[in-house]
């Protein structure tokens, strides 16, 4: 007898193996929707009372523990201007290496193979290294070189500052940048190239032209990686540009700066009261997160209004 | 069809290549072409001539749309290809050191076998090759993209939508787009790699007719699967099997009286 017939397609089946693993990734959903709930629900609870219009826009006096005096103004503007000054440098630099990686150097060659790896190991490098980097290189190699090489009588490039806090980010997200760039640029179809190659364009014709503007989302979304990785960290600026206490906001990208997420560990450990300074920390992680937030939809903004304008084309 | 008359890009673009009148356009001579070590093309000798078309044809992997991209050296862009043996096109070697491949490409043009329009308007695909070896004045080219339109056979049904996305276009019209794309900078040959491989026979009618046409003004080499397409609109025809050419003659011959048994085995269906 055929062992098909035997079969009764009529009756449903309860299939163990299915069931189970259905339930196990919805209870990892859940598990993860569940972590962020809790984190942003106590932010905002606990932070929301003590945020204010005079929080957001003071300058504090030297003792910033007091609620009722301290504000978050200069470390708002520190923390947003480190990482726009290190969005300059990271992404034209990531972007040519990506794209010299992706158009121009053979993929075979041994050249390709270590740059590849060292982007890779770059990723992989703990964000104190990066700190410990650039205070060895920007602040005492090439800050000092500068102020020899300028005649400064007293240290102008060669301290921490602005610049050097942002070049060392600049380092630190170059992985992020430049693998996102370059999987922008391999999603062009390779028909496109071939197009306006035998139309009679120049590699660098077809480049600009048609290869970029098609992978410019995903570039930007390589960006808005970059950024949300730099605005919370520390530990890559806590040698190379950020202050304990500044009483007036930077003018110069050779200046010190404060920071929220530094300001968060000051907070949190140098307080004389704990109970006290309670509530300006989480206020000042809230504004860490909304500033963050807000870095990220500028860049998504930006990218949906270009990829519209793709869509369009007038 | 309107005639395809097209107002001059610059002088260089129609100084005609061939060394004298009568003589074959392209001279293929022993060519070999190796990818790494594997010999992709087995020492080829092909004269075509002038505002014919030639079809390449042959089984999947024979190499004649390898053959056809050594004709623009869109090979180039593959890595560790090496070519033997010579491509002359109007008496001069492709491939010689000298040779500036941009200006090589802009007199042979290509349409390939998956039609890819650049994702802009139709009107700025059409211009893009123009653009790029620099036209700027707008009469000019509003000229020649009406121009290349129409001889493509395009322009009835684009000229209300000039500005609005090629993408939008339906197969066979995309491809359409890749052909006036093509014969907007005014090359002297178009080489074709399946050109209507991907659409569906209506479409397929409408590329063969326009084909028919340009041979008119442009010498065509077309690569194709289609052996009553291949008959329909060649003037000669040559058969490739596993990268080595087995015959080339007039179409004629090639499928009603061949010289060698695979071809005759080839174009009735006996094998391939």
């Amino acid at each position: 007898m055929n062992p098909v017939n035997t079969i009764d397609f009529r009756t449903k089946k309860f299939r163990a193996g299915s069931f189970f693993f259905t339930g196990l990734t919805g209870l990892a959903t859940v598990l993860i929707l569940a972590i962020l709930a809790t984190i942003l629900t106590d932010v905002v609870y606990n932070g929301w009372g003590t945020l204010s219009w005079h929080f957001v826009s003071t300058i504090p006096k030297k003792d910033f523990f007091d609620s009722k005096t301290t504000g978050v103004l200069p470390m708002i503007i520190g923390t947003a201007s480190r990482v726009f000054v290190m969005t300059l440098f990271v992404l034209p630099i990531g972007v040519i290496t990506a794209i010299y990686l992706t158009e121009y150097a053979p993929n075979t060659s041994i050249i390709t193979r270590i740059i590849r790896a060292a982007v890779n190991n770059l990723a992989g490098v703990p964000s104190i290294v990066f700190g410990l980097f650039g205070l060895g290189f920007f602040v005492n190699f090439v800050g000092k070189n500068l102020d020899v090489l300028f005649h400064h009588p007293t240290a102008v490039w060669g301290q921490p500052a602005i610049i050097w806090a942002s070049l060392t980010l600049a380092v630190m997200t170059m992985p992020v940048v430049i693998v996102a760039t370059e999987e922008a640029l391999k999603a062009v179809p390779q028909g496109l190239r071939e197009a306006s190659l035998a139309l009679g364009g120049t590699k660098l014709q077809t480049i600009i032209k048609i290869v970029l503007p098609q992978a410019l989302p995903g570039i930007l979304t390589g960006g808005i990686l970059a950024v949300s990785r730099a605005a919370g960290e520390v530990a890559p600026i806590l040698f190379t540009g950020v202050a304990y206490y500044m009483a007036s906001l930077p003018q110069h990208l050779t200046d010190q700066f404060m920071d929220l997420g530094y300001h968060v560990f000051v907070l949190s450990t140098q307080s004389p009261n704990i109970q006290q300074t309670e509530p300006i920390l989480y206020a000042t992680v809230l504004v860490l997160l909304i500033l963050t937030f807000a870095l990220n939809l500028v860049a998504i903004f930006i990218r949906s209004n270009m990829r519209r304008k793709m869509r369009s084309l007038h | 069809m309107a005639e395809i008359t097209l107002p001059k890009i610059s002088p260089t673009e129609l100084r005609p290549l061939a060394a004298g009148a009568g003589a074959p356009l392209i001279q293929i001579s022993d060519l070999s072409l190796y990818y790494g070590t594997s010999k992709a093309l087995k020492n080829i000798s092909l004269s075509l001539g002038e505002k014919v078309v030639t079809a390449f044809i042959g089984p999947s992997g024979c190499g004649k749309s390898t053959l056809l991209r050594c004709l623009n050296r869109m090979n180039d862009l593959i890595d560790n290809v090496r070519i033997e043996g010579s491509v002359t096109i109007g008496g001069h070697d492709i491939n010689g050191d000298n040779v500036d491949v941009i200006e090589l490409r802009k007199r042979v043009g290509m349409v390939f076998q998956k039609s890819n329009p650049f994702p802009k308007s139709i009107y700025e695909n059409v211009a893009y090759g123009l653009r790029l070896h620099g036209v700027k004045d707008k009469s000019e080219m509003d000229g020649v993209v009406e121009q290349s339109l129409r001889g493509a056979a395009l322009w009835d049904e684009v000229k209300d939508r000039l500005h609005s996305s090629a993408l939008g276009l339906s197969g066979g019209q995309q491809q359409r787009l890749c052909i006036a794309r093509a014969i907007a900078i005014r090359p002297e040959i178009i080489l074709m790699d399946e050109p209507a491989s991907a659409l569906d026979p209506i479409a397929t009618t409408r590329i063969e007719e326009l084909i028919l046409e340009l041979k008119k003004e442009f010498t065509i080499v077309i690569v194709t699967h289609n052996m009553q397409q291949a008959a329909r609109i060649s003037d000669y025809t040559a058969f490739f099997y596993i990268g080595e050419l087995i015959e080339f003659d007039t179409t004629t011959k090639i499928f009603t009286n061949p010289a060698k048994r695979q071809t005759e085995d080839y174009v009735t269906g006996r094998f391939g």
